[in-house]
């Protein structure tokens, strides 16, 4: 605080003139957000008929709706939750739980962390790369996928996994799968040290402590984190673009291998296009995706309450 | 407590003495695999990285032995037309001035608002302020990119429009324009920028500012001059990872920032960004092993390298903030 000195008038007057900064600064977000929500109802809300949810895509605007990329989305993004949730937790509890001070395991711990800012449409290429094409090393020159299984069935393979749900939940994966360990890193470092201490001093190996103490005392908050990284996943367009979805599909999926669009991909098509008709169509699927991101939100803030009520009590 | 075992404790004591213990063999045996199975699943994500830089770098180097293209070309070229004209030029400062451009614009929008909003929440604000706060900066920070593209398309610009039409008479932003995507990416970093800035003051030990109220500062004097100078490490980390996620930042600059490469810093022109191009590419029907393909790839490379250091820095000034405080 160097400088002449003020007076105190002029240090009251510079203390109010930062609070009404501060308070303009504040309600910008709230202001963003408000107009936001404001213009998607406005524009949206006229198109929430029932054939919106009942009709595939369509190139006359009247006719268009969002079953397709609404089944999508849920099968890539279950998909996608069933893969990485496992993988995610294991790796948290590997780094948490039983990794030594190592180089390898500082590597791994600081590889997460950089991984967590790769721009999601470098997924997407990786995704197109070693899940929809597996580098050119498998099927046919001309294309044909190596089939294993029998195809009507529902547990079969088809390689390499071209525009499947499959190949889209594996590139979503690798999206999110920085932010679960990340969360569940957090939750696990929350559980308290006591807890531990208390199973070891029983006889409890490590892997017993953690899967019958650490864990379930984590699981929640692990929980949370996996409905936000969901939320995610859901809101994703740019990583399963660059795999090459098709926009046009009359038929919703049935199986790991069957093609898929999602909505956000739809918002995007919708909202390129230059005829207003298909902006008013955006602006409802935009509503119906907000919802299930804010029912997400919802869920995620209600787990939390009661985790706070259990540890309180 | 008695001296004398009771009868009970004694048949405790002689099944333990009768029953086999329980051989540990197994029970290692088993702490041995679960710990092979977790390590595997911490390599998945060191195998991630290892593809990306991999598969970058390999394609990147097929892109370069191209008979079209030359590394001085692409590094240092001021020209990207890889659809258009006879002869294709893979210059790549183009992409990077409209990225930088956009993302210039949503920091400048974003870093100053964000930052002063943590301010208030962490210092000014009464408890429930920031108990209704928090949770709407949370929905801001879960809308899909996507969302903030149309919100752009269809608000910002239009809005942008008729403010100078107003104003000078005439629209001055076209349709397509930097201004308008970089101002929807501010929105989408100030959650990112706010929360972790917010963390980083309220880490600010407390002595710091009870010293500072004590010396007469008023709450500016503290919050301005103590507390965040304290937590400059911890600001610069939110800074750097929020123009992190402004660079790889794709749908928004896909819907609202247009497809016209060009070497500008004029934040009313029309300008593509190196994640728009990949979009351009991969949506239309580019052939799988083109020039066009590839060109993607090499794009994707400068992206990854430039957003990598970025990550690298402010994960480091995290780090050092971290080290500091906690």
């Amino acid at each position: 605080m160097t400088g002449r000195p003020r007076t105190t008038a002029a240090r009251v007057l510079q203390n109010r003139l930062f609070l009404a900064a501060c308070l303009a600064c504040t309600s910008l977000a709230v202001l963003a957000l408000a107009v936001l929500l404001i213009s998607v109802l406005v524009q949206g809300v006229p198109g929430l008929r029932w054939n919106f949810f009942s009709e595939y895509a369509s190139r006359k605007p009247d006719r268009a709706g969002i079953l397709a990329p609404l089944s999508g989305s849920v099968w890539v993004c279950t998909t996608c939750m069933l893969l990485s949730l496992p993988l995610g937790v294991a790796t948290a509890v590997y780094l948490e739980e039983f990794a030594r001070r190592t180089r390898l395991n500082r590597f791994i711990e600081l590889n997460v962390r950089n991984l967590a800012g790769v721009p999601s449409i470098v997924y997407g290429i990786i995704g197109l790369t070693a899940f929809s094409r597996m580098f050119g090393l498998v099927g046919s020159a001309d294309g044909t996928p190596l089939v294993l299984g029998d195809p009507e069935s529902f547990l079969h393979l088809e390689l390499p996994f071209g525009q499947s749900v499959l190949a889209g939940g594996l590139t979503l994966m690798l999206v999110i799968l920085p932010i679960v360990i990340i969360a569940s890193q957090e939750a696990l470092r929350a559980v308290p040290r006591g807890l531990r201490q208390a199973s070891e001093a029983l006889g409890a190996t490590r892997w017993q402590t953690t899967w019958q103490v650490t864990l379930p005392a984590a699981a929640p908050t692990i929980l949370t984190g996996a409905i936000l990284a969901m939320s995610r996943a859901i809101g994703e367009a740019a990583p399963l673009l660059v795999l090459g979805i098709p926009l046009f599909i009359a038929s919703t999926p049935e199986s790991l291998m069957d093609q898929f669009t999602v909505l956000p991909f739809q918002i995007y098509s919708w909202a390129s296009r230059p005829q207003g008709a298909f902006h008013d169509l955006a602006a409802s699927g935009i509503i119906v995706l907000l919802a299930v991101l804010l029912s997400f939100n919802a869920l995620a803030i209600y787990l939390r309450i009661r985790l706070q009520r259990s540890t309180a009590s | 407590m008695s001296a004398v075992p009771s009868s009970q404790g004694q048949r405790v004591l002689e099944a333990a003495r009768c029953g086999s213990p329980r051989p540990t063999t197994l029970r290692d045996a088993r702490e041995r695999v679960v710990r092979g199975l977790l390590l595997l699943a911490a390599v998945f994500s060191v195998l991630t990285t290892t593809t990306i830089v991999g598969t970058l770098a390999w394609e990147t180097f097929h892109f370069i032995r191209l008979p079209e293209v030359t590394l001085s070309d692409f590094l240092l070229g001021t020209t990207w037309s890889p659809l258009l004209g006879a002869e294709k030029h893979f210059g790549i400062w183009p992409l990077v001035c409209g990225t930088l451009l956009v993302s210039a614009v949503g920091a400048a929008f974003a870093l100053p608002v964000g930052l002063i909003t943590a301010v208030y929440l962490s210092e000014y604000a009464p408890p429930r302020v920031r108990a209704t706060l928090k949770p709407v900066l949370e929905v801001l920070a879960g809308v899909p990119t996507v969302v903030y593209g149309f919100f752009a398309l269809m608000v910002i610009t239009p809005a942008l429009q008729s403010l100078c039409t107003w104003a000078f008479g005439r629209p001055v932003f076209p349709g397509y324009n930097a201004t308008g995507a970089g101002l929807a990416v501010g929105v989408m970093i100030l959650p990112i920028v706010t929360s972790l800035s917010e963390d980083a003051l309220r880490a600010v030990p407390r002595g710091l500012r009870e010293g500072a109220h004590a010396l007469g500062g008023t709450r500016f004097d503290v919050s301005v001059r103590v507390v965040v100078p304290a937590a400059l490490s911890g600001i610069m980390a939110s800074f750097f990872l929020a123009i992190t996620r402004a660079i790889g930042e794709t749908m928004i600059v896909a819907l609202a920032a247009g497809g016209l490469a060009q070497l500008t810093f004029n934040p009313a022109s029309e300008t593509q960004t190196m994640t728009a191009y990949m979009v351009q590419i991969f949506l239309g029907d580019a052939p799988a092993f083109g020039v066009e393909n590839l060109s993607s790839y090499a794009v994707a490379s400068v992206l990854f390298v430039i957003t990598l250091a970025l990550t690298m820095v402010g994960n480091l000034l995290l780090r050092m903030f971290r080290e500091e405080y906690e």
